[in-house]
């Protein structure tokens, strides 16, 4: 090749790595120096590895490797101490998650609100801090509304399975109330077969009231962006609890079905409806309030992943 | 400090380049044709000293601009040229702000220079020169790329070619490197963050509820049959020599040539299945192994397998050739072609495959399993080339057949208390060295399958396997946790070799992925039934559910990795540190 092209194109090379050009890959002109070895298979292929070799190489794979590893001295270009060697891969990174589920605007009859469900844990596989906060504002007459939220550790105790145990801050106010209190939480979370969703947690108040939730949610791909995601939520307790409106016996049972859109993973408004239904002795402390006991909405908002 | 461009180096390693230059555009050294004949007849053209030096550089991809890591400023990095019988000194300068390496893949050295960091040596700290210095002593195609974190899908990697003191055992005109490779613009810590999040996350092929009852047993399962990759075309561009397929790779060639191809998957995470519509490719060599040429119209390769195959294209015509992802998310792309921007349709990408309960163990219908345990007589009879021999398989002792241990027979897989780093468990594994794998099933065309490997030349080592290890592995999706045994490798770091001893290697896969799995410093031979030919490979790819041995001759000393070559499940714990110890002494 011509020597005046080659440093021609060594200082331009050069010249445009220095002021930090981007190298535009392309096609290129394929100009081939043919590399061609004319030797050919002959009838045995054992024969070409038992001609002669040339006086300095032996094809003797046994003596290769001795060669590489014993006669062959190593170059001592690495002094430092191996105890001081990274290592070769850090697999116990910490990762973490940060998924506001809900958050959306609840249209029922009367009784706007809005809701959200925030969960988030930060660890590695086996551990792991989680948060969890949940928790409504009505916007009727006057602002009234409750929050929990619940910081738990987790381990992993079954390859689908984590157990949580931790503490739940409840607070509750409004016109005329404002109140909260402290549980105990311990837990399980995790994936089902048939691909259920499951959270499910025991707490015990501050005062030793015992009580119970389970939630339960599935997707459903309707195409590749479309997710249907019906959930299902029971809570129970084992005491009444008046001060708090709770009877003992479930509770409350929820149903929601929610489309969710996702423009990509970490960007899904939805669009969905949620029924919850307020039963036995709970129920009657909720009339007795004047409130409703049965509440379908209409529901709208977005689901974020960070 | 060392002049990082001594002339004749970086003559080189930027030959192509220059040319390109005076010519036409600026190019990575990779997808220059390789250097001739005459390099080959004259040694003192083969470089005692190879200087490279890496660091961060703005490069475009696919018109994008990006940065990546590069050697001597190109993705992928400069091919290195190397004699057999030479010693390679080749130079590493550290330009970036964190440590790096240089793993030469599949080249047998001593442990030192072998490039891992927290194995091999330190690794190499910013701003330091380090030197690798190895005796070459094999031939054929092989590769490099950095061991260290996940610089390798920066496009830290490239093509290392030793030429053989010795002809090879087929002819051909023309030379070219394919390397293929996967490009993501996100930061690939990133993408690992999301996988860990969420990881369907880039599976974008999931089964909608049209298929929720065909899906009921992988529901009870808590299994995604759609889970082919986990980083898929969402995020990747595939990229053959580098470029994108829209820009187009080009090799040339005249009417009736032969050109070699030597693909190399260099990818982090893609297996890719490669064609070249109109044409039939003799598979030559295997992991830089010469093997019995085998004439097939498809084949697949794993991330850090090579295969050398030649084509005789005869028309005046373009034809492409075609690397489609193994989850049909989308394709690598390049052309050879009598000149300059032509081009052959594009296949159509085929749909994605889905996976089968046999993937999960539970398939007892053994009929597919009869063909394979003898040999492939008929894959000679494919071959085009007079050169080549027609009689390789009929030349073979079949005596030597009754001291193989192959054996395809599924076993009940009861060894399943891996604890909550393995989440699904086969019923039954069993060989699958005879099938072309997911997706390839029912082509109605020729795929290479690896009972079709068999070495050109019997094993040196013929002595019967002493010692059987047994390897799982392990892999739990929901968390993605990924390791040997149910452990990863901080939990359980290291296996003992004995020196000296011919080692049976067990693979068996619990998981419903493929995997990759690299064992450095040393080959491993595939039992794959070819009896005393067994192919030598650097890297098996084992299939869900499959069970397979490899034999190792335990012929070196030091720490060499073994490990999956799937960036992101090596590094989330699918790895383990061999040493090599002596043999205890027996106690009497």
């Amino acid at each position: 090749m011509n020597s005046k092209i080659i440093i021609y194109s060594s200082f331009l090379t050069g010249f445009l790595s220095l002021i930090n050009i981007p190298i535009v890959q392309s096609e290129t002109t394929q100009h081939l120096e043919i590399f061609k070895l004319k030797e050919t298979i002959t009838n045995n292929n054992q024969d070409i590895f038992t001609q002669d070799f040339d006086d300095d190489f032996v094809a003797n794979e046994n003596f290769n490797q001795e060669f590489a590893q014993q006669e062959y001295e190593v170059p001592d270009t690495n002094e430092e101490n191996e105890e001081n060697w990274p290592s070769p891969i850090e697999d116990d990174e910490i990762f973490w998650l940060l998924l506001v589920d809900r958050l959306e605007y609840r249209a029922s009859d009367g009784k706007d609100l809005f809701y959200w469900d925030v969960q988030g844990w930060v660890g590695g596989d086996y551990e792991r801090i989680w948060l969890k906060t949940e928790g409504e504002v009505a916007f009727a007459e006057k602002e009234s509304g409750d929050a929990e939220i619940q910081l738990l550790y987790g381990y992993l105790i079954a390859p689908f399975w984590d157990l949580q145990v931790g503490l739940r801050y409840d607070r509750e106010y409004g016109p005329d109330d404002d109140k909260g209190r402290v549980f105990a939480v311990i837990g399980v979370e995790g994936l089902a077969p048939n691909l259920f969703e499951v959270d499910t947690a025991l707490f015990i108040s501050e005062n030793g009231d015992i009580s119970a939730r389970l939630e339960v949610e599935q997707e459903l791909l309707v195409t590749q962006k479309l997710i249907l995601q019906p959930r299902f939520e029971i809570n129970l307790a084992a005491q009444e609890v008046e001060n708090f409106g709770i009877g003992s016996g479930v509770n409350d049972i929820e149903f929601g079905l929610r489309l969710r859109y996702e423009i990509n993973r970490n960007h899904a408004p939805y669009l969905g409806i949620n029924w919850i239904r307020l039963v036995g002795r709970t129920s009657d402390f909720s009339r007795e309030e004047g409130e409703s006991v049965d509440n379908f909405s209409v529901v709208g908002g977005i689901r974020l992943l960070f | 400090m060392k002049n990082p461009l001594n002339r004749r180096n970086f003559l080189r390693l930027t030959t192509g380049l220059g040319l390109a230059v005076g010519l036409d555009y600026l190019t990575p050294a990779h997808s220059q044709p390789m250097k001739g004949q005459k390099a080959v007849q004259d040694n003192s053209k083969y470089s005692d000293v190879i200087d490279l030096t890496i660091q961060e550089t703005s490069v475009k991809i696919g018109g994008r601009k990006a940065t990546g890591i590069t050697v001597n400023n190109t993705i992928p990095a400069p091919l290195i040229r190397l004699k057999e019988g030479q010693t390679a000194k080749i130079n590493v300068t550290n330009n970036l702000n964190q440590d790096t390496s240089i793993h030469w893949h599949g080249i047998i050295l001593p442990s030192k220079m072998d490039g891992v960091p927290g194995v091999s040596f330190a690794g190499i700290k910013p701003g330091q020169t380090f030197t690798y210095e190895f005796p070459v002593i094999q031939n054929g195609t092989y590769w490099y790329h950095s061991h260290s974190g996940l610089q390798e899908q920066r496009g830290h990697f490239g093509a290392m070619i030793i030429d053989p003191i010795e002809p090879e055992p087929f002819e051909y005109d023309k030379d070219y490197v394919v390397i293929l490779s996967d490009w993501t613009y996100e930061d690939p810590h990133d993408v690992l963050s999301n996988l860990k999040k969420m990881s369907a996350y880039y599976n974008n092929q999931r089964r909608t509820i049209e298929h929720l009852s065909d899906d009921s047993m992988w529901r009870e399962m808590r299994m995604d049959p759609t889970d082919i990759a986990d980083v898929t075309g969402a995020t990747y561009s595939y990229l053959m020599n580098g470029l994108v397929p829209e820009t187009n790779w080009t090799g040339i060639f005249k009417p009736g040539e032969k050109v070699r191809l030597r693909f190399i998957n260099a990818a982090a995470m893609t297996f890719f299945d490669v064609r070249i519509p109109g044409l039939r490719m003799t598979v030559v060599q295997a992991d830089g192994q010469n093997i019995q040429p085998v004439t097939v119209d498809e084949f697949r390769i794993g991330v850090s397998e090579t295969y050398d195959v030649i084509v005789q294209p005869r028309k005046e015509e373009a034809y492409t050739i075609f690397a489609e992802t193994m989850d049909r998310s989308g394709y690598a792309r390049g052309t050879l072609a009598i000149s300059k921007g032509m081009s052959a349709p594009i296949p159509k990408l085929r749909e994605r495959p889905v996976r089968s309960m046999k993937d999960m163990g539970m398939n007892h219908d053994m009929s597919g399993m009869n063909n394979n345990s003898t040999m492939n007589h008929d894959s000679s009879g494919h071959n085009d080339h007079g050169s080549m021999n027609h009689d390789a398989s009929e030349n073979m002792d079949h005596t030597t057949m009754e001291h193989d241990m192959f054996n395809d027979e599924a076993v009940m897989n009861d060894s399943n208390d891996f604890g909550v780093g393995n989440a699904g468990v086969p019923m039954m594994v069993q060989s699958r060295l005879n099938e072309p794998g997911i997706g390839l099933e029912n082509t109605g065309t020729r795929i290479l399958v690896y009972s079709d490997l068999r070495n050109i030349i019997p094993g040196y080592d013929q002595r019967k396997p002493d010692r059987e290890i047994e390897l799982h592995l392990t892999g739990n999706m929901e968390r993605y946790m990924w390791s040997f045994n149910g452990k990863k490798y901080s939990e359980e770091k290291e296996i003992t070799f004995y020196k000296g001893e011919r080692l049976r290697l067990t693979f068996i896969n619990q998981t419903m992925m493929e995997h990759p799995i690299h064992l450095h410093g040393m080959w491993m031979e595939l039992d794959n039934g070819a009896g005393q030919y067994k192919p030598r490979k650097h890297t098996v790819i084992v299939k869900p559910a499959e069970k397979m041995s490899v034999e190792v001759n335990v012929d070196v000393t030091g720490k060499w990795p073994l490990h999956c070559h799937l960036l992101y499940h090596m590094k989330v714990g699918m790895f383990r540190t061999v040493a090599i110890a002596d043999r205890p002494v027996e106690a009497s």
